[in-house]
């Protein structure tokens, strides 16, 4: 019958779009499990082949040659300490204040709108071209590789980041804040600092630490820059190391220890990164003004 | 009715109203008077408009630093590659040299001077290609299932781990991959790889390594994939709630409401979630120098050893032999500098047009 034959022609169709539904849904959870996987093996193999080589000697002693006993990247972790305090002098002023001008001064207007699509844009750029920049700036004229130059190169990494947090930060304070200020007549450069910065500095302090996190990773721009050192540095215009420039050495070296070596150091990196952007994600959830002092 | 004003005593000497006089006698007795104690206070402040423009021209200045950055980099790049600009032009990117010795052609050498990036843009673009390939159907399929499919207390750690994902730095990605990645792929996937795909001629056993293009585009999709899922999620969420329930009430399942109602409205910022991810792959430093094998030679096989412009430069600058050699690596970078900022420049113009100017994560 013409109505039983459409009706069971409706009830196959039917059932078909439900397993159609039920095979993406699968598909989708799938997908899901295969992106957490890597995500949780990298963990647990860092935690296993990195755990067991972390000891005191890794966090006082400095490298030592091939099959000596007793090495560590301590050199490695102070150095990444003085490249991030070089380029937060560069690069925090800057970007909070490249910040403060696209929220408070530039909003709406063209000139903030193209700003903010070269930061962007430039967040992408791959950090070994920042490296080449700061390679011609610096390295060809002194003569030689640098600390400082690492630091340049890693805080123009950091200026754009900063300058878009600490835009999305400034926008989050109400207008309220800033109309009571002004209008008992504090002056408007006093309103912007005393008053609107300070409301929503636990989320610029947050991007900064963003920055930072995103930073200390960074090996390529080193390369050429600071270029790594296996003793201490003591000025700022000789080679430094880097924690991920050691892990980078020892991890295509041949040799078994270094390798070891290479796997503690890059769990000391996770451990500081995730406990950063952990903290970014507290700070940033609890709200802009809750944290205000 | 009384119409007369009654009379207020007030005690303060400072406001004693002041006796019924014509406007022009009162007039001419307030400017001889002089001003108060508070109106010679707030005259004395004056204003704060030169501290205002000031602070105001230091904001803009500093603001006005993103483009010096760029105006340094090009500046700097272009400077520095001059010397192989002007020995190779244009054929620097394509030029194939034939060895005297074997006959076959080759790129990059620089004891002999012979410098051509042919190999370096090949294994770039074949090594984000490919990594496209993996990463955008997985990435699709986790942003979906984390917007629309996943239970809500589910939702925030996943979405936590995914981004997570994003903050581990390349290098530890690299470590990974060489240890734990490229032995498991040696072991497991590549033989079967080249028994079922090996009369394509694209999977050879020449390289029994692990090292190559398979590897190096393996780690890149599990790097680029966090890029692509958040932003995917991102331009899903700004789909109104109208759209979807219009499709459900006419009837679709769920997967079909996710497609009409939610891809649909999405598809150009999708393409700019994966075009953003291009562009991370294109840039991608540590990971691929340390599992891609590090030879400037093109092969048919996709298992072979290659290089790319961003491991070249990485693993060449620092001991580059001589003026020229150093420029050729400098070019390349130039070269892959103009291609991300295209890359990266389109792809945030698709997901701004999709988020309608919402600040897009950098994550």
């Amino acid at each position: 019958m013409e109505a039983a034959s459409t009706g069971t022609k409706f009830q196959l169709r039917a059932r078909i779009r439900g397993l159609i539904d039920s095979g993406a849904t699968i598909l989708a959870v799938l997908s899901t499990l295969l992106v957490i996987l890597p995500l949780v093996a990298i963990f647990i193999y860092l935690l296993l082949k990195g755990a067991s080589s972390l000891n005191l000697d890794f966090f006082i002693r400095t490298p030592k040659p091939v099959g000596e006993a007793g090495g560590g990247m301590a050199n490695a972790i102070v150095g990444s300490a003085t490249l991030l305090a070089v380029a937060s002098i560069l690069g925090v002023p800057m970007g909070i204040f490249g910040g403060v001008y696209l929220a408070e001064f530039g909003r709406g207007t063209k000139l903030a709108n193209a700003i903010r699509f070269t930061a962007d844009v430039l967040n992408g750029v791959p950090s070994i071209v920042m490296g080449i920049a700061a390679y011609s700036l610096i390295v060809l004229p002194q003569g030689h590789f640098s600390a400082f130059a690492g630091g340049v190169a890693l805080g123009i990494m950091m200026i754009p980041t900063i300058c878009r947090t600490t835009e999305e930060m400034l926008l989050m304070v109400p207008h309220v804040v800033r109309e009571a200020a002004l209008g008992l007549g504090v002056p408007n450069w006093r309103s912007v600092l005393s008053i609107t910065v300070k409301t929503a500095s636990p989320g610029i302090i947050t991007g900064c630490m963003l920055a930072f996190a995103r930073v200390a990773g960074e090996t390529a721009p080193l390369l050429f820059t600071a270029l790594g050192n296996n003793f201490w540095s003591t000025t700022l215009n000789e080679p430094i190391a880097a924690l991920p420039l050691q892990i980078y050495v020892y991890a295509i070296s041949p040799y078994d220890d270094w390798h070891r070596l290479a796997w503690a150091g890059a769990l000391v990196l996770i451990v500081l990164i995730v406990l950063a952007v952990s903290l970014v994600r507290y700070v940033t959830s609890r709200g802009v003004l809750k944290g205000a002092s | 009715m009384d119409t007369t004003v009654p009379e207020i005593h007030i005690a303060h000497p400072q406001f004693q109203p002041e006796p019924s006089v014509t406007a022009e006698q009162r007039q001419a007795a307030s400017a001889a008077q002089e001003p108060s104690e508070v109106r010679r206070f707030l005259l004395s402040r004056g204003n704060s408009a030169l501290a205002d423009r000031s602070f105001q021209i230091l904001m803009t200045l500093c603001a006005l630093s993103i483009f010096g950055i760029v105006a340094l980099i090009a500046i700097e790049l272009i400077g520095n590659s001059r010397l192989a600009w002007h020995s190779f032009g244009l054929q620097f990117f394509f030029k194939a040299y034939i060895d005297p010795y074997t006959g076959l052609p080759t790129y990059w050498d620089p004891v002999n001077g012979h410098f051509s990036a042919l190999p370096f843009v090949y294994g770039t673009l074949l090594s984000s290609l490919m990594a496209l390939m993996l990463a955008v159907p997985l990435a699709l399929g986790v942003a979906v299932f984390l917007t629309e499919m996943c239970p809500n207390f589910l939702r925030g750690p996943l979405a936590f781990l995914t981004e997570l994902l994003a903050a581990i730095p390349s290098i530890i990605y690299g470590l990974w991959a060489i240890f734990v990645l490229v032995p498991l792929l040696r072991e497991h996937v590549n033989p079967w790889l080249i028994k079922i795909f090996g009369w394509s001629g694209l999977f050879s056993d020449d390289n029994p390594t692990g090292l190559g293009f398979v590897s190096a585009s393996v780690i890149l999709a599990i790097m680029i994939l966090p890029i692509i899922s958040s932003l995917t999620r991102e331009v899903m969420i700004a789909v109104p709630h109208s759209q979807r329930e219009a499709v459900l009430a006419l009837g679709a399942t769920r997967w079909e409401m996710i497609r009409m109602g939610v891809l649909r409205n999405a598809r150009i910022g999708i393409v700019g979630a994966i075009i953003l991810g291009l562009g991370r792959a294109l840039g991608e430093t540590m990971a691929v120098t340390m599992v891609i094998g590090n030879s400037p030679e093109i092969h048919r096989s996709l298992l072979a050893n290659g290089s790319s412009m961003a491991a070249v430069i990485a693993n060449e600058f620092a001991e580059a032999t001589n003026d020229l050699h150093r420029s050729a690596l400098i070019e390349i970078g130039l070269a892959l500098f103009i291609v991300t900022i295209i890359v990266n420049a389109l792809a945030r113009l698709l997901v701004w047009a999709v988020t309608r100017g919402a600040p897009a994560r950098v994550n």
